[in-house]
């Protein structure tokens, strides 16, 4: 047989038809890339958390108090462990006139202790349980941690001038007065008047829990959340 | 507010804490939850089936029945129960929305009884997830226009006054209407037929005559052809005029399809009877003959099922051109493969590729009429592949297009489409209207003045009845929780139309409007406490008594500030002044800093002495009495 060029294209059509029809029938394995199918595993999480006693030692909510807090958590991230994504659209809901993404992320990295990506309930329950039944000083030291954003130990101008746009952005564009550029920068060097005791252009947190204490309109808001749950 | 991350509330107060240090002001105080009661699992008793919920997750949404004390109608106290008499399988999706924040639309539910039901409980259709919408969208549609379809069958009934031509009108387009129509509608289409077959015979070879051969019968019987298509030109003639006449709109008539017909009909006989003299055009003159064929669409007027099939080829013409594209794509493809596949046999029809577009036609089509077969071993495998390919390109548009003859048989779609941009963008505007009440509902109720923070300190039954509006304590919190943050910012939350003005009144402003304060706390302390009073003249607030709306000045300019002591604490004297102050706890005492201009406004120069004067007058003022908008002129 005299196979000349088309002749032995159509062959091979032939050829490559019979082997697709050969893998249909499972005769012939195929080889796919299964990595595709192993990232699927890999979104799934899901996290349960420790027990009720546990939890119980370990913050100073009580079981009721747990009880509800886990259902409204678990309500709203059924997969047990919130993303920052997940975060920062929740937080957003409650200030529909600004963009809460970037204090809500600041939040994030305060909550997410361990520094893993997700919050899961036993971040979230000990940080809460700072916040509303820790003391003055656990409090103010949680502040701090929020705003030193690098976790060095020091709060920088640059460090609260981001918080501080945070802030600020969360209030959007309409707002009385206007929002000026330099508000959040002024607003900073108040703050540094205020607790850069010993003006090395830095916050320790010496410096902060020190200044707040002796405040008192700082002291007083710290109490103002207490009823909350 | 988004009632589905509720749960999320207190977490969100808690982390409010990260402000405080950073907050110059002091924090308006914190709304107390009034009935301190442990949440509480409720029985919803719904036609005999009993639902148990939290009620928290009721009091998510509270605009609607379920969440509002509008359900306390439905107690009943024997039992303890709130019981409803409504179907319980439609409850299930509403109590569903409750816990997960998303109302589903169940599809084998009733969409009239599924919108009843939403009626009751007080719930918007709009909120109904994205996954359930086009559902449900789609079923009311249906419904819509079934309803629709029924009216218009009721609508035929003789309508008083119409003259003549509306009569006639009438009689064409529906020959039911009449004993007269209904023979017209008969005529003509006898007259339809009698011509179609006319035309056909015409060509029939009838009979030869011993010494010619074949000759049709139109050549042989020539008279006799010629008064029957003069007969029935003249009958369609006068069917047109008639319709031309009796038509409302001349114009649009002439424009439509059916009209285009008939003059497609009867134009070939006319320009036969000026042309025929002429031999040369003859050949266009049998051309137009063909024209006489169209004659049989007339007949679409008189069936619904050819009227239907003409809609559905028009509304499938992406579905046409998508078969034709990819038929000729194949065909193409194909042509040139058996053309380069048989060049090397010895005669071969396969001269060329548009020469082998007929084979490859007739192949995919699997007529295989056989007068082309490709002869070598790769045109044969090719040409298999081919008529397999053709059967599967041309039977995957066909299952679409008769589903949409189908549908198009209820529906008319290009009104459809038109409705369903309104529509979409009527759902829109009510579901971002309903997300941003929860920030028109923060700034109405600063309008108001009614921070329920404050009435509840010590005593707080008067301050109760003082509130016109009782907002749910999730509502309060919320609110609370923003005024932690224009606190902290010092700077306040407005709308839309007041920024538009602030930002006008801005660039008129020459100068800033800060007079120099005696305090010793400056920039955003003193800011924070008179800028805000200084808006509420602005605002049309309920009991704002005749004193201080006398103090509304129009023009912008210089205003006093009230130096302030913020107190320590929430001192007993405050507490006193629990429903004057409000929240202007800081502005107790005002301290004027600046010399005025003398401007005719009243008692509110004196701030001392009013502070003082309004503890005994019990109304909810602002503390504009503290401040003066002095005018420049």
């Amino acid at each position: 047989m005299n196979l000349e060029g088309l002749e032995m294209i159509a062959v091979l059509v032939v050829v490559v038809l019979f082997v697709k029809v050969l893998e249909q029938f499972g005769l012939l394995e195929a080889s796919y890339d299964d990595s595709v199918e192993d990232e699927l595993e890999m979104s799934t999480v899901r996290h349960r958390p420790e027990g009720l006693e546990q939890l119980e030692a370990q913050t100073k909510f009580s079981r009721k108090e747990l009880q509800i807090l886990y259902r409204g958590f678990k309500n709203e991230c059924p997969s047990g462990v919130v993303n920052e994504d997940t975060f920062k659209d929740i937080y957003s809901q409650f200030f529909p006139q600004g963009d809460a993404s970037t204090y809500a992320h600041f939040l994030f990295n305060a909550f997410d202790t361990d520094h893993n990506g997700s919050v899961s309930f036993e971040d979230f329950v000990m940080g809460l349980s700072i916040l509303l039944r820790g003391s003055v000083q656990e409090k103010l030291n949680w502040a701090f941690n929020l705003y030193d954003i690098n976790k060095d130990g020091y709060i920088t101008k640059e460090e609260m001038l981001d918080i501080m746009k945070s802030i600020y952005d969360m209030m959007g564009k309409c707002t009385y007065p206007i929002l000026k550029e330099e508000t959040p920068r002024q607003h900073v060097e108040i703050f540094f008047q205020k607790m850069d005791k010993n003006k090395d252009g830095v916050v320790t947190i010496d410096e902060f829990i020190d200044c707040c204490q002796n405040d008192e309109n700082i002291m007083r808001s710290m109490q103002l959340f207490e009823n909350v749950i | 507010m988004a009632a589905g991350v509720a749960a999320w509330l207190p977490f969100a107060r808690a982390a409010a804490i990260g402000w405080m240090p950073v907050a110059n002001c002091p924090m308006p105080i914190a709304p107390r939850d009034q009935s301190k009661r442990q949440d509480e699992l409720i029985v919803l008793n719904v036609s005999g089936r009993r639902f148990q919920t939290w009620r928290t997750t009721l009091e998510r949404y509270p605009d609607t029945l379920l969440g509002s004390s509008e359900k306390e109608f439905f107690y009943n106290e024997e039992t303890k129960e709130y019981f409803f008499d409504r179907d319980p399988d439609a409850f299930r999706s509403v109590l569903n929305f409750y816990r997960t924040g998303k109302l589903h639309y169940p599809r084998h539910e009733c969409i009239s009884a599924y919108d009843e039901e939403l009626a009751f409980f007080g719930i918007i259709p709009e909120i109904i997830g994205d996954c359930c919408y086009e559902e449900y969208k789609d079923r009311k549609r249906e419904n819509a226009e079934r309803l629709m379809d029924d009216q218009e069958e009721n609508k035929d009934s003789k309508l008083p006054h119409m003259n003549f031509r509306e009569t006639m009108w009438r009689a064409f387009e529906n020959p039911h209407t009449s004993t007269m129509a209904l023979v017209f509608y008969y005529v003509t289409g006898f007259f339809i037929a009698i011509s179609v077959i006319t035309n056909v015979v015409e060509t029939v070879p009838c009979g030869s005559t011993p010494n010619q051969k074949d000759v049709p019968c139109g050549e042989r019987y020539t008279v006799a052809f010629f008064c029957m298509d003069t007969a029935c030109v003249m009958i369609f003639t006068v069917e047109y005029l008639m319709r031309l006449f009796a038509a409302p709109s001349r114009y649009r008539f002439m424009r439509s399809v059916m009209s285009i017909i008939d003059v497609v009909a009867i134009l070939p006989y006319y320009i036969g009877l000026i042309m025929t003299n002429n031999e040369d055009v003859s050949g266009a003159f049998v051309t137009l003959r063909v024209f006489r064929v169209f004659r049989i669409f007339k007949f679409s007027r008189h069936s619904q099922g050819l009227r239907i099939l003409g809609y559905t080829l028009k509304s499938c013409a992406s579905e046409l051109g998508f078969l034709l594209f990819s038929l000729t794509m194949a065909i193409i493809i194909f042509a040139t493969v058996m053309f380069y596949a048989e060049k090397g046999s010895t005669s071969s029809k396969f001269t060329s590729i548009p020469a082998s577009f007929w084979y490859t036609i007739v192949t995919m089509t699997t007529l295989g009429y056989g007068d082309m077969v490709p002869k070598t071993i790769a045109g044969k495998i090719f040409g298999s592949i081919c008529s397999l390919s053709g059967v599967l390109v041309i039977a995957l548009p066909v299952p679409v297009i008769v589903s949409n003859f189908s549908r198009i048989y209820h529906q008319n779609q290009r009104a459809d489409k038109r409705r369903a941009q309104k529509v979409q963008k009527a759902r829109l505007a009510r579901i971002r209207a309903a997300k941003s009440g929860s920030s028109t509902a923060f700034l109405h109720s600063k309008r108001n003045g009614l921070f329920t923070g404050l009435p509840q300190l010590q005593g707080s039954e008067e301050g109760d009845q003082q509130l016109n509006k009782t907002a749910s304590l999730l509502e309060s919190q919320h609110h609370h929780l923003l005024h932690c943050l224009e606190k902290t910012t010092a700077h306040e939350f407005v709308d839309e139309q007041l920024y538009e003005q602030n930002c006008l009144e801005g660039t008129l402003q020459s100068c800033p409007s800060r007079s120099p304060s005696l305090s010793s706390q400056e920039g955003p302390t003193s800011t924070c406490c008179c800028r805000r009073s200084r808006k509420n003249p602005h605002l049309p607030s309920a009991g704002v008594p005749p004193t201080c709306q006398r103090s509304l000045q129009e023009l912008s300019a210089i205003h006093i500030q009230c130096g302030d002591q913020p107190p320590l604490s929430t001192s007993r004297s405050s507490l006193n002044m629990k429903l004057d102050e409000g929240s202007r706890l800081n502005c107790k005492t005002g301290l004027i800093t600046t010399a005025i201009i003398s401007v005719p406004t009243p008692p509110a120069i004196s701030p001392e002495g009013d502070g003082q004067s309004l503890t005994s007058t019990n109304v909810q003022t602002p503390a504009s009495s503290n401040v003066v908008k002095v005018s420049a002129l």
